[in-house]
C-alpha cells in the first residue's frame, strides 16, 4: 500500500497560492486594523484566523470578501487582482456570523438565491439544491422559513447556501459562534468532512483557539493587526514563536530568566538558589540576554518522591487541585513564589489521591519538554 | 457596513424641507406688512397687534384652552382606568365589546363620531356648548391615552406589583406607591396627546359646539375659508412657537432625566 | 368592588358616548325625513308603552340606502374619495419610502434627531399645516411665483381648489404616518442581509429589490393603511384645498348635515363610509398580527 502523502502544499515552492495578501495595510481613519500583512494560502487548505476581538481577523475575511477596500497592497485570488472586484463579481462566497438567512425565503430558496443569480437553468439549479440539502442533512426542511427551524439547523442551511455555488474559497465568520458547546462540536467534525468532501477551500475566523485547532489544517494567530504565528495545529502548539502564541494557546507555564547557551542545549538561570532550566531552542541566544521558558502543563510530572532521571526538577507544595474528570491539575508553588501547573491523567477510577493540599512535592520534566523563546 | 450615500443625503434634505418650508413660509409672511399675503412689503408686526385686539380669537382661544385642560385631564384619568383594565383586569364579560370600544374610535372618521356625538346630545335634549365639547374630547382622547398607557403597562414587570403587596401594601396603595410612578411618563405624554388632540380638533368641535362657545380651530376654518388672511398667519406662527418651544423644552428635560441616569448607574458601577 | 368600579368607569363612559351614538346614526339611518324638531321620524316614544314599539320599528326601513343608489352624487363621491385617497396613499409611499430609507441609513446617532424631525409636524395643528399650503399654491402663490421666475412656465398653474391640491394636502399631512411603520422596519433589517445578497451574487440594485423592499413589506402595508384609512373620511382638506368639483365623502356627509340639514340621509352616508372602511381597517390589523407574529 502506497502511503499517503501528507498534505502540505505550503512547504512545496512550486505549488501556486490560491489567496495571496501582498503587504495588505487597511486603516479606518486613525486606527490600523491590518498592518503590511503578507500570507499565502494554498487550494484546499483549512485556514484558521485566531485571535482575540480587535485583531483585525474579520477584517482580513472582509476584504477578502469584497466587504472592506485594500488601504494598501494587494490581495490576489487565483493570481488575480481582486482590489477593485465588487462582492457579487468575486469567486467567494462567505458564511455569515449572524448566518444572514433571508427571513422571507424558505430554506430551498435561501439556498437557490445565488444559483438564480447564475445564467444556471431551472434544471441544474433544483439538482444542484438537491445535493446541498443532501449534504447538509437538509432535505426534510427544504419549504420551512428560517425562523421555523433549530440554530445547528440554521447554521447548516447558512452552509450550504455559501457553498451552493461552488466557490473557490468558502469565508465562515465564527460559523460555530451561536451555537451550544455539545452541539459546536458535533459541528466541528462536520464541517471538516464537508470541506473535504467537496475539496473548498474554507477561510474560518474564530477566537476559539480549541476551534481553530480542531478543524484547520494551518492556524495563523492574530495581534492587533499583524500576524504572529502561522502554522500547522501541532506546530503551534509545540512550538509556539513567542509567549503570546503560547499562552494563547492552551494553558502554559511560563519563567522568565537569563539564557547561557552550551552546546546544543541552553540553560535558563531564572532565580536565586533555584537550579538551572535546561531546554533546547533552535534559535541561539546570547549570553545573559532575557528569555522565557515556556511549559505545557501535561509535560511536567509531579511526585511525592524525588524522580531520579529526570533532566530538570524542582521542589515545591501543592497549593490547589482541580479536578476536572478525565485530568486533573496540581498547582504547585515554588518556594520562589512561582506556580507551576502540573498535569496528570486519571486512569484509574477512583485511585487513592496520594498529594493533597500543602504537600511537599516534585515537579520535573525532561529537557525537550519545553520551549525557550526570545519573546 | 452603512454607506451614507449623496442618494441618502438629498432624499433626507428635499424631505425636510417639504415638511418644513410651508411652515417656514408661513411664519414669514406673519410679519408682512402688506394685507397681500403673497406680496412681501417689509417687516411689520402689526397683524399680531391686531390679533390681540380681536376679542373674538382671543375668547375663541379661552373656550379651547379650557375645553382641552377639562378633556385631557379626564381622559387621562379614564384612559389610564381602561388601559389597566384592557391589560391586568383579566377575563370579564363583555371583555371583546370593551376593547372594541377602546380601538374603535381611533379608526373611527372624525365626521362620523362628531355626527353620532350629536344627534346624541339632540336626543337627550342636552345644550351644546363647552360641556357639549367636553364630553365629545374626553371620549375620544381617552382611547388614544389608553393605548399609550397600555403599551406600557404590557411591559411592566407584574412582580413589581406583587412584592408591594407582600410588603403589606393594599391594591390602591400599590397602584400609587408602585404602578403609578413607573408608567407616570406614558400617562404624561398621554395626557399631552390628548391635550394636542382637543386643541387640533375641528371636525368634532363644529359638530358638538353651539352659539355659545366656538373653539379657535371653528374661528380659524370659517376665516380661512374666505381665503388667506395675514391675522391667521400670525396665529398659526404663535401656535407654531408654543408648540416647538413645548416640544424641545420635553426633548432636554428627558434628555437631561437620561444622562443624570447615565451618570448615576456610572458611579453605581464605579461604587 | 373596587374592580367592578375600575371596569365600569371606563366601560359606561363609552358605552354611552361611543356605543349608543353610534346605534343613534345607525336608526336614524333608517329613519324618513321630517320638517320637525329633531327633523327625522318616527321617534322613539317609550311612554307609548309595546305598541308604540311596534310602530317605531314599522316606521324603519332602507328608504335613504335606496336613495343614495339613485342619486349619482353619492356613489360618485364614494369613487372619487377612493381614487383621491388611493393616489395620495401612492405618492406618499413614493416620497415617503426614499425618506424612511435614508433615515435608516443614516448614522445611528442622528436617527433619533431625524425621527423628532419627522414627528414634529404630529403637534402642530392639522388646521394650520393644511392652511400654509394655500398661501403657497395660489394663483399668485409663491410656487407660481418661483415657476414663473425660472421660466420654466409662462401663466400661472391653477393648483388650488383642484384635486391637484388635495393630494399635495394629503401627502404633506399623512407623511409621516408612511414615514413611521416604514422606517421601523428597515431599521430593524440586519445588514449582513444586504452583504449576504452581494455576496452570492446580487448588484446593489437587485439586493435593494431582492431583500429589502420585501423585509420592509409590513412596514409599507402599515403605512398605506394610516394614510389610506383616515383619508377615506378627510374633511378639511377637500374643503380648504379642493374645488368645487372635488368630491369628498366626509365633504358631503358634512353639506349633507349642516347644509341641507337631511339628517337620515346624512347617517345613511356615514354607516355606508364605515362598511366601506371595515374593509381596509381588518386588513390593517391582519397585517399587524402578522408582524407581531413574525418578531415574536
Amino acid at each position: 500500500m502506497a502511503e499517503q502523502p501528507v498534505f502540505a502544499p505550503w512547504n512545496d515552492p512550486s505549488e501556486k497560492p490560491l489567496i495571496q495578501f501582498q503587504n495588505v495595510t487597511k486603516r479606518f481613519g486613525d486606527f490600523t486594523a491590518i498592518d503590511d500583512l503578507t500570507l499565502d494560502i494554498f487550494e484546499k487548505e483549512f485556514f484558521a484566523l485566531l485571535g482575540p476581538s480587535g485583531c483585525g481577523k474579520t477584517t482580513m475575511m472582509r476584504m477578502l470578501g469584497g466587504f472592506e477596500t485594500v488601504t494598501n497592497g494587494t490581495i490576489k485570488i487565483a493570481g488575480q487582482d481582486m482590489n477593485k472586484v465588487p462582492p457579487n463579481k468575486r469567486p467567494v462566497n462567505m458564511m455569515f456570523q449572524s448566518y444572514a438567512l433571508f427571513p422571507h425565503l424558505s430554506i430551498y430558496e435561501n439556498i437557490a438565491f445565488g444559483l438564480r443569480r447564475t445564467s444556471m437553468d431551472k434544471g441544474a439549479i433544483d439538482a444542484r439544491i438537491a445535493e446541498m440539502l443532501k449534504l447538509t442533512r437538509l432535505e426534510k426542511f427544504a419549504r420551512r422559513k428560517p425562523h421555523q427551524i433549530s440554530g445547528g439547523q440554521r447554521q447548516r442551511v447558512a452552509l450550504a447556501r455559501s457553498l451552493a455555488k461552488a466557490p473557490k474559497l468558502l469565508l465562515l465568520d465564527e460559523p460555530l459562534g451561536a451555537l451550544d458547546k455539545k452541539l459546536r462540536q458535533d459541528t466541528q467534525f462536520e464541517l471538516m468532512d464537508i470541506q473535504e468532501k467537496t475539496g473548498t477551500t474554507f477561510v474560518i475566523v474564530t477566537h476559539d483557539q480549541e476551534e481553530a485547532m480542531t478543524v484547520a489544517s494551518r492556524v495563523a494567530v492574530m495581534d492587533e493587526g499583524l500576524i504572529v504565528q502561522v502554522a500547522t495545529p501541532d506546530a503551534i502548539y509545540e512550538a509556539p514563536n513567542s509567549t503570546y502564541v503560547a499562552d494563547f494557546i492552551g494553558d502554559v507555564n511560563i519563567i522568565e530568566g537569563r539564557a547561557s547557551q552550551s552546546g546544543n542545549k541552553t540553560k535558563l538561570s531564572w532565580a536565586e538558589g533555584q537550579p538551572n532550566i535546561i531546554g533546547t531552542t533552535t534559535r541561539t541566544f546570547e549570553t545573559g540576554q532575557t528569555c522565557h521558558f515556556a511549559i505545557r502543563p501535561e509535560k511536567v510530572a509531579i511526585s511525592v518522591e524525588e524522580p531520579t532521571k529526570a533532566a530538570n526538577k524542582l521542589h515545591g507544595k501543592i497549593l490547589d487541585i482541580a479536578y476536572l474528570g478525565n485530568i486533573s491539575t496540581y498547582h504547585v508553588e515554588l518556594p520562589t513564589g512561582h506556580i507551576i501547573k502540573a498535569q496528570t491523567a486519571n486512569t484509574r477510577r477512583l485511585a487513592r489521591r496520594t498529594m493533597t493540599w500543602e504537600d511537599p512535592v516534585w515537579i520535573s520534566f525532561t529537557d525537550t519538554a519545553g520551549v525557550l523563546l526570545d519573546r | 457596513m452603512k454607506r451614507f450615500s449623496w442618494f441618502n443625503v438629498t432624499a433626507l434634505t428635499l424631505g425636510f424641507a417639504f415638511l418644513y418650508l410651508p411652515m417656514i413660509i408661513l411664519v414669514i409672511y406673519s410679519f408682512n406688512e402688506s394685507k397681500l399675503v403673497t406680496v412681501w412689503a417689509g417687516f411689520s408686526t402689526k397683524w399680531y397687534g391686531e390679533l390681540l385686539q380681536n376679542e373674538a380669537f382671543l375668547n375663541a382661544a379661552w373656550v379651547t384652552i379650557k375645553v382641552a385642560v377639562f378633556s385631557s385631564t379626564l381622559a387621562t384619568i379614564l384612559g389610564t382606568m381602561a388601559a389597566y383594565v384592557l391589560v391586568r383586569a383579566g377575563r370579564f364579560k363583555g371583555r371583546t365589546l370593551f376593547s372594541g370600544m377602546i380601538y374603535a374610535p381611533l379608526v373611527m372618521p372624525e365626521v362620523i363620531t362628531g355626527l353620532s356625538l350629536l344627534l346624541l346630545f339632540i336626543g337627550i335634549g342636552l345644550d351644546r356648548g363647552v360641556l357639549t365639547i367636553v364630553l365629545a374630547h374626553t371620549t375620544f382622547a381617552m382611547c388614544f391615552v389608553s393605548v399609550v398607557v397600555s403599551s406600557r403597562l404590557v411591559s411592566f414587570d407584574n412582580s413589581l406589583e406583587e412584592a408591594a403587596l407582600d410588603l403589606g401594601c393594599t391594591p390602591l396603595q400599590a397602584f400609587r406607591l408602585v404602578t403609578l410612578p413607573i408608567i407616570a411618563p406614558a400617562v404624561i405624554s398621554g395626557w399631552l396627546l390628548a391635550f394636542t388632540l382637543s386643541l387640533d380638533d375641528l371636525v368634532i368641535a363644529s359638530f358638538t359646539s353651539g352659539p355659545s362657545a366656538t373653539t379657535l380651530p371653528i374661528k380659524i376654518f370659517s376665516a380661512v375659508r374666505l381665503g388667506v388672511s395675514p391675522e391667521i398667519n400670525a396665529l398659526s406662527t404663535i401656535m407654531i412657537a408654543i408648540v416647538t418651544i413645548g416640544v424641545i423644552a420635553a426633548s432636554l428635560i428627558s434628555k437631561q432625566a437620561s444622562l443624570r441616569q447615565q451618570r448615576d448607574e456610572q458611579a453605581a458601577a464605579r461604587g | 368592588m373596587r374592580r367592578a368600579i375600575l371596569i365600569l368607569t371606563p366601560y359606561l363612559w363609552l358605552f354611552a358616548l361611543f356605543l349608543i351614538p353610534f346605534l343613534i346614526v345607525l336608526k336614524i339611518s333608517l329613519s324618513d325625513a321630517a320638517l320637525a324638531i329633531p327633523p327625522y321620524a318616527p321617534q322613539l316614544d317609550l311612554a307609548g308603552g309595546w305598541s308604540a314599539i311596534k310602530d317605531f320599528f314599522a316606521g324603519l326601513d332602507f328608504e335613504n340606502f335606496e336613495f343614495l343608489t339613485t342619486d349619482d352624487l353619492y356613489w360618485k363621491a364614494y369613487l372619487s374619495s377612493f381614487k383621491i385617497a388611493l393616489i395620495s396613499t401612492a405618492l406618499a409611499l413614493l416620497i415617503g419610502y426614499p425618506i424612511a430609507y435614508s433615515m435608516a441609513r443614516a448614522a445611528p446617532e442622528w436617527r433619533p434627531t431625524l425621527l423628532m424631525l419627522v414627528i414634529l409636524p404630529f403637534w402642530t395643528s392639522f388646521l394650520i399645516r393644511v392652511y400654509a399650503w394655500m398661501g403657497i399654491l395660489s394663483n399668485e402663490g409663491l410656487l407660481n411665483q418661483f415657476l414663473l421666475w425660472t421660466g420654466l412656465i409662462a401663466e400661472p398653474l391653477t393648483i388650488l381648489n383642484t384635486n391637484y391640491a388635495v393630494y399635495i394636502g394629503i401627502v404633506y399631512t399623512y407623511l409621516p404616518f408612511m414615514i413611521l411603520p416604514i422606517y421601523s422596519a428597515l431599521e430593524k433589517m440586519d445588514d449582513s442581509l444586504l452583504e449576504a445578497a452581494e455576496d452570492l451574487g446580487c448588484s446593489r440594485t437587485s439586493a435593494f429589490w431582492l431583500i429589502t423592499i420585501p423585509l420592509s413589506k409590513t412596514g409599507i402595508t402599515a403605512g398605506c393603511f394610516l394614510v389610506f384609512i383616515p383619508t377615506l373620511g378627510e374633511f378639511v382638506i377637500p374643503s380648504l384645498l379642493g374645488g368645487s368639483q372635488t368630491l369628498m365623502i366626509g365633504k358631503v356627509l358634512w353639506e349633507e348635515f349642516f347644509n341641507n340639514r337631511d339628517w337620515p340621509v346624512a347617517s345613511a352616508v356615514a354607516i355606508i363610509l364605515l362598511l366601506i372602511l371595515i374593509i381596509p381597517i381588518i386588513l390593517f390589523q391582519r397585517n399587524e398580527q402578522k408582524q407581531r407574529e413574525m418578531e415574536g
